[in-house]
């Protein structure tokens, strides 16, 4: 078994590469279809992502928590699956219109912004948060606006967007330091070798509320942008949209979508938003 | 099709690669000048050189190079405060923290290249030069190493087209070579095949004159016997 599926993997990698084209498509749908019968019962897929503390967590014990995972487990309940019929995949952003358009995946639930370039390749539903890029800085910092950053040294990972957006419109003279995960920049910023490190404030507020840095960093509180957090599906699949906004819905008018803002954020003192409408894409 | 590589100002598709070359360069030079002094210490008569030499090629090439360029701007830069000389200038000094990354790591190699050099050189020649005089610096410096050399050229091939690919590895501190670009290309575009193929094709293009260029002079300038 284990063999064939390798082989078969191994062909729809051969057939992507001579065609580069998505005709792959109906490969990968049987590959999956085969994997999940073969596990007795039906599972549902599920990507998250596993670097981000308060968000979507891999533990080292090998379960799953945050804010992502609590909301995908509730979905995914009210779409018919237990939480031991949940599989969590790991989608990295830059692999995650491909995890869907592929069928590795039901749903995305991996701190996903609803934006037009990439509503053009999948559909959302949600949105389930509203983040607001933010700094994270020491708990003594004087830095309060965007223009204090002039002159120091702003951290963020490589090929994020977030920092980019500083240097361009809020602080020129900001030094850009980049590394390759959130965790580096948060070890530099305990050094003090980085003065701030930017992205959303969900993921900033995860990394701070963890148990090694509590009481050490705070949120700026700036409110640079707007990143609606939907969950994303493949393009076309309307009806599982439809599920999984009523599910959302459900969430939050039963107290358990505040319930796990407050679980996985509470303790770096974040101030969410409200539950933003559901269905309100635009 | 290609028309979203001009979409790239920071850096540019072919300053990324221009940042690949220059990373590949200088840690080539520092490479080779550390890892032959490394070589020299492993055949050195003083035993203490003799251990360091070979504790300290076998450590460094048994740790992974993500690891050492990681630790090289964590801990070197951001905890100890090493600053390379590069002022406030926080690009720069990842650039030259890489670097030294890549030499610390790449030397091992050379001087273990360098080393299987040194063994293919007939002991004759060593003791004939010591016979008329020579001191073991000069030994090595005038008989021993140009012969070595001209022994593993392609060996060296090896380790520099292994060094081109491995400056990939700087993306994760911050330095804007190919696969930094490459990162955010497939990030923005979503067209994982087609970039990763464009990228794949500019690593070919560096390295593949390199292999061919240095097969052939390693043909021509080896020491017939």
């Amino acid at each position: 078994m284990k063999l064939r599926k390798v082989s078969a993997a191994a062909a729809t990698a051969l057939v992507l590469a001579l065609t580069a084209t998505a005709c792959g498509g109906d490969d990968s749908s049987n590959e999956s279809g085969s994997g999940s019968g073969s596990g007795g019962g039906d599972k549902i897929k599920v990507g998250i992502k596993y670097d981000q503390p308060g968000l979507g967590l891999k533990n080292p014990d090998g379960s799953f928590s945050g804010f992502d995972v609590d909301v995908a487990t509730y979905v995914a309940k009210e779409l018919g699956y237990e939480p031991k019929q949940i599989e969590f995949v790991e989608t990295k952003s830059a692999d995650r219109e491909n995890a869907l358009a592929r069928g590795d995946v039901k749903f995305i639930a991996a701190t996903y912004s609803i934006n037009d370039e990439r509503a053009k390749l999948v559909d959302f539903a949600g949105p389930y948060l509203l983040a607001h890029q933010d700094l994270l800085v020491k708990a003594d910092s004087d830095i309060a606006e965007g223009t204090d950053l002039n002159g120091k040294i702003l951290c963020s990972v490589t090929g994020s967007t977030s920092a980019e957006n500083v240097k361009k419109d809020i602080a020129p003279k900001a030094q850009l330091k980049e590394y390759g995960g959130y965790s580096e920049c948060i070890a530099g910023l305990q050094s003090g070798a980085v003065d701030a490190v930017t992205t959303d404030d969900s993921i900033l507020a995860g990394f701070a509320a963890q148990e090694n840095y509590k009481g050490q960093f705070k949120l700026a509180g700036l409110k640079l942008s707007n990143e609606n957090y939907g969950i994303g599906v493949k393009k076309g699949d309307t009806a599982t949209v439809d599920k999984i906004n009523a599910a959302l819905e459900k969430m939050v008018s039963d107290g358990a979508w505040e319930t796990a803002v407050k679980e996985n954020f509470g303790p770096a003192e974040y101030k969410n938003e409200p539950a933003p409408k559901i269905g309100d894409i635009k | 099709m290609f028309d979203f590589l001009s979409n790239y100002n920071d850096p540019t598709f072919l300053g990324a690669f221009w940042m690949t070359v220059k990373l590949t360069v200088f840690s080539a030079i520092g490479s080779l000048i550390w890892g032959t002094l490394l070589a020299a210490m492993r055949v050195s008569p003083v035993p203490l050189m003799r251990g360091f030499g070979a504790v300290y090629v076998n450590i460094v090439r048994n740790i992974p190079l993500t690891v050492i360029i990681v630790f090289s701007s964590l801990g070197l830069a951001d905890i100890f405060r090493v600053t390379m000389g590069a002022g406030g200038d926080v690009k720069l000094q990842a650039f030259r923290l890489a670097i030294l990354g890549f030499v610390a790591y790449t030397a091992a190699f050379v001087c273990e290249a360098l080393r299987s050099g040194i063994n293919t050189v007939p002991v004759g020649q060593a003791e004939a030069a010591r016979a008329i005089g020579l001191s073991f610096s000069q030994v090595l410096g005038l008989i021993v190493l140009p012969q070595a050399f001209r022994a593993v050229i392609g060996p060296l091939a090896n380790v520099l087209i292994a060094l081109t690919k491995n400056t990939t590895v700087a993306a994760a501190i911050g330095v804007a070579e190919a696969a930094y670009l490459m990162k955010g290309m497939i990030e923005k575009d979503a067209q994982t095949l087609l970039i990763g193929a464009i990228f794949a094709f500019g690593f070919v293009v560096l390295t593949l004159p390199t292999g061919l260029i240095l097969g052939w002079l390693s043909k021509r300038l080896a020491v017939k016997r």
